[in-house]
């Protein structure tokens, strides 16, 4: 990845407090997981912004390499990476996320 | 394209003291869910525990699965 990407990912998880690489848009999300991410999201009323990875074959690899995570979508609150689909669901259920996103 | 038993024995290779459920979710071999109940997950975050899962699955990760609903579990 090149430092320019790099640079690219710190910023866009530091100047959007929640921050989700996704597969799609929100409006129009490209993967049931992505969708999934989206929805929990609004469901908790946070406000996010999104990239589309799909639209950036470039960053598609590099948020990978950057969080060491092999799939999409990835969240991250505070820029800090939370998870995928599966912990952010569970993180939902369970009640963490809503602490996460209050705090 | 990977069947759920070579996830499973991939799987039990890193964790063999782990309970391991693989469940392929369109019969098309690269949309799976995995169960994974191991004493190795004791003391690790969530996203520190499904790394070490995608880790013991390697190459797979990139390309023959195309999704893996991922579940762990300390027993």
């Amino acid at each position: 990845m090149t430092d320019e990407t790099k640079t690219k990912i710190d910023d866009l998880i530091k100047s959007h407090r929640v921050m989700l690489f996704m597969k799609g848009t929100r409006q129009f999300p490209a993967c049931g997981f992505s969708n999934a991410v989206v929805q929990i999201l609004k469901k908790e009323g946070a406000s996010f912004e999104t990239f589309n990875i799909l639209a950036d074959p470039e960053m598609r690899q590099a948020v990978k390499e950057f969080s060491n995570w092999p799939t999409y979508p990835q969240l991250y609150v505070d820029g800090k990476f939370v998870g995928g689909c599966d912990i952010v669901t569970e993180m939902h259920e369970s009640g963490e996320l809503k602490q996460l996103l209050g705090a | 394209m990977p069947s759920p038993d070579t996830l499973r024995s991939r799987l039990l290779a890193s964790f063999p003291d782990a309970h391991v459920e693989v469940t392929d979710l369109t019969g098309t071999a690269d949309h799976f869910q995995a169960l994974v109940v191991s004493p190795a997950f004791a003391g690790k975050t969530r996203v520190e525990q499904h790394k070490m899962v995608y880790e013991a699955l390697g190459e797979l990760m990139n390309g023959p699965i195309h999704a893996l609903a991922l579940t762990t579990r300390i027993p």
